[in-house]
């Protein structure tokens, strides 16, 4: 270990937006290019004054659209640089070509995306349709919770993403409004951690012209399916690493979030599954029908792409049921949640609990504290009675009885 | 490399050096190649190359081979605005931070075809012009969507037969103009815009050098005769590009810091007939048609002398 460096850590009050404007900072990213898009817009604006008052020296690049935003990054990433770039929604949507192309070049890209439903109709607000939509699209995809998660994962991402032995983009997801516009406390860690925990080393081939290489040809049936290949390879091997860059940041910050998350789950017959800001309110929930005698649990999943399939197992195998709550739609498949379909074909081969499917929040539908009450009560009901549908449930839809 | 130390004047100044070598699989006769080998030639080695998706990506980098000898990224289709915009982005924030040594010059280039430029890449195009990147984008235009089996594009002329513009009862070919990139460029407030022709070569390497030269982007709008979609044979290419000068259908021109200037005068026009009669494209025209496109010249002619404050473009041969 080299010297130790004097860390000068520091609480802020910083919505998810602004906490990850911070973690950039933090990491001393040489390029940003983004276009404005709510709920995301804070983050860039702040990127800004960041630069503007020298605290950050990167160049913003302010592109005509996502789909440029996430161009404009990879050729600042095939150069060398560390870059970051941010969006939601319709902008994710925008940028679907691109991502693919990103996790394809194999570059260690790091977005962060403030999750939005999708048009149409339009609506501002937020749920997972946007994220959900770019699940097979080859990046590593993390799920935060707080706003000092989001911040501690925008520092972890460059370090899975640079990361020789993974060499793929990273996206930062959080709850649109529901945390991208809410204040947390937060502690921020100041720059040092870009020398100490995120240090600038140019892990990936780089456009040179002392050493010139050809970046994104075109290959004929005889190569383009083993590059698919060691693409699904390094991307399944990543969680060793993703889990090592959270063990590593425990160790130098106190602080790790794990790949998957529990509460009172030791001796749970039943528990919710959720992801983001909704298993904090599932947690309160978990105390609360802990109360009316019900044995509940909660499970928050925290990295999605690779799927943490182990870590996620060993957590359910002696549940009676579980419940997953979904915020997008998988149209025209039963059932109808993108994450409970995942769990159902992950342990298929193996035995594990009958999985029930809510979807829930959609266009930001208001849910407190005491629907997650009633999903966890639906769920023991069902448990009960043996009957857990193989259909979503669409919890909170005007005029559709449960 | 300091250009104005080794400002072309004449073939003899053309770099001997490749940096765009042979083994690509560009069709014979293909006019993209002749462009790209002289880019390189001007730009030399500390350049690198952003490329869209167009015949010169897909025939110069087949997986394991690649024709570059200088640093190359593809990215997508309509993105290479971008792309380049972060490339040298990238740099100047590299060089502030120490991560390049900041003397150390590399120049980048966009390469485009029409379709990455005129059409689906226009955009990218415009962001990078407005935000003043120091990129050169350069078009090879053969006036059609060569790559994918000749479909009309926004840079396809007026009468020329296409696949999605064929020639039946009720269509007769592209029925519309050709986009003018020329003076979209300059609304773009950019201080160097050229068009060039590659059977002018030494014109069009000073125009490469001096679009390199300008502090800021710059564009270089090139003819590019395509064998396969112009249906000629491959031993026409630069004869068809020089008729295109020949006759007006092309003009070589520039604007530098406000000053317009037609850099290859014609002293006196070839009929448009000599030019059009060596492609199949325009095969099908009847005579009226012919005259209806050498008026549609005529008038464009006019517009450049006006512009020039004097006759650089000289009548019709009797």
């Amino acid at each position: 270990m080299t010297a130790v460096i004097e860390r000068r850590k520091e609480m802020k009050a910083l919505s998810t937006n602004k906490a990850v404007a911070e973690a950039v900072k933090d990491s001393d990213v040489d390029v940003v290019a983004a276009y404005p898009i709510t709920p995301q817009t804070t983050v860039v604006e702040r990127i800004a004054e960041l630069i503007g008052e020298g605290q950050l020296e990167a160049e913003i690049i302010h592109v005509e659209s996502e789909h440029s935003a996430l161009s404009a990054v990879i050729g600042a990433s095939a150069v060398g640089a560390r870059v970051f770039t941010a969006t939601a929604s319709q902008g994710l949507a925008l940028m679907h070509e691109v991502l693919h192309i990103t996790s394809g070049l194999r570059l260690p890209v790091v977005m962060s995306v403030a999750m939005r439903s999708l048009s149409a109709p339009i609506s501002i607000f937020n749920d997972h349709s946007d994220v959900m939509n770019q699940r097979d699209s080859g990046w590593i995809m993390i799920f935060a919770s707080t706003a000092q998660e989001a911040y501690d994962s925008i520092i972890q991402a460059y370090r899975i993403a640079e990361n020789p032995e993974v060499l793929l983009p990273v996206m930062v997801t959080y709850d649109g409004y529901l945390m991208s516009h809410t204040i947390e406390p937060v502690e921020v860690l100041g720059k040092y951690v870009s020398e100490e925990y995120i240090p600038k080393k140019q892990t990936w081939n780089v456009l040179d012209p002392d050493k010139p290489i050809t970046m994104g040809t075109i290959t004929s049936p005889d190569y383009y399916y083993e590059f698919k290949y060691s693409q699904a390879v390094a991307l399944e091997g990543s969680l060793p690493h993703i889990i090592k860059a959270d063990e590593d940041f425990r160790k130098l910050y106190g602080r790790g979030y794990g790949v998957v998350d529990s509460y009172r789950l030791e001796d749970a017959e039943i528990a919710v599954l959720a992801t983001s800001s909704y298993y904090i309110n599932l947690k309160y929930a978990v105390d609360e029908v802990r109360k009316r005698g019900i044995k509940a649990g909660a499970i928050k999943l925290r990295v999605y792409r690779p799927f943490p399939r182990e870590q996620l197992y060993s957590m359910i195998k002696g549940l009676s049921a579980l419940g997953v709550i979904d915020r997008s739609v998988s149209f025209g498949m039963t059932p109808s949640g993108p994450i409970a379909l995942d769990i159902m074909s992950s342990y298929r081969y193996r035995d594990a609990p009958p999985v029930q499917s809510f979807i829930a929040g959609l266009g930001q539908r208001r849910m407190l504290i005491e629907d997650f009450v009633k999903i966890f009560e639906i769920l023991e009901k069902r448990a009960a009675t043996n009957s857990i549908s193989e259909k979503s449930i669409f919890y909170g839809v005007k005029g559709v009885e449960l | 490399m300091s250009f104005e130390e080794t400002r072309i004047k004449t073939l003899w100044d053309i770099p001997k050096e490749e940096h765009f070598v042979g083994g690509h699989s560009l069709c014979a006769g293909c006019t993209a190649s002749t462009i790209v080998r002289h880019l390189l030639k001007v730009a030399g080695r500390n350049t690198i190359v952003v490329n869209a998706t167009g015949c010169v990506e897909v025939s110069t980098t087949s997986f394991p081979y690649t024709a570059w000898r200088v640093p190359w990224l593809h990215v997508a289709f309509e993105n290479a605005g971008a792309v380049a915009s972060g490339v040298e982005s990238a740099i100047k924030a590299m060089k502030a931070k120490g991560m390049i040594p900041f003397e150390k010059e590399i120049n980048v280039i966009a390469l485009a075809g029409d379709g990455g430029s005129f059409d689906i890449g226009f955009q990218a195009l415009s962001g990078l012009m407005e935000r003043g990147h120091k990129v050169m984008f350069v078009i090879y235009d053969n006036e059609a969507y060569m790559n994918t089996g000749i479909q009309r594009s926004g840079a396809t002329p007026f009468g020329a037969w296409t696949t999605t513009t064929p020639v039946t009862r009720r269509i007769r070919g592209e029925w519309r103009t050709k986009k003018d990139m020329f003076d979209i460029a300059i609304a773009h407030g950019l201080d160097y815009v050229a068009t060039a022709n590659p059977a002018y070569p030494v014109d069009m390497d000073v125009k490469f050098q001096k679009g390199l030269n300008t502090d800021g982007p710059s564009l270089v709008h090139v003819i590019m005769p395509c064998t396969t979609g112009w249906r000629f044979e491959p031993r026409y290419g630069i004869t068809i590009a020089k008729l295109a000068t020949e006759t007006a259908v092309w003009i070589n021109m520039e604007y530098d810091r406000g000053n317009f200037s037609v850099t290859v005068p014609v002293r006196k026009r070839k009929h448009v007939r000599e030019y059009l009669k060596l492609q199949g494209r325009y095969s099908h025209l009847s005579d009226l048609e012919i005259e209806l496109i050498q008026q549609q010249i005529d008038r464009k002619v006019e517009e450049i002398n006006r512009r020039a404050g004097k006759e650089v473009i000289g009548p019709l041969e009797a």
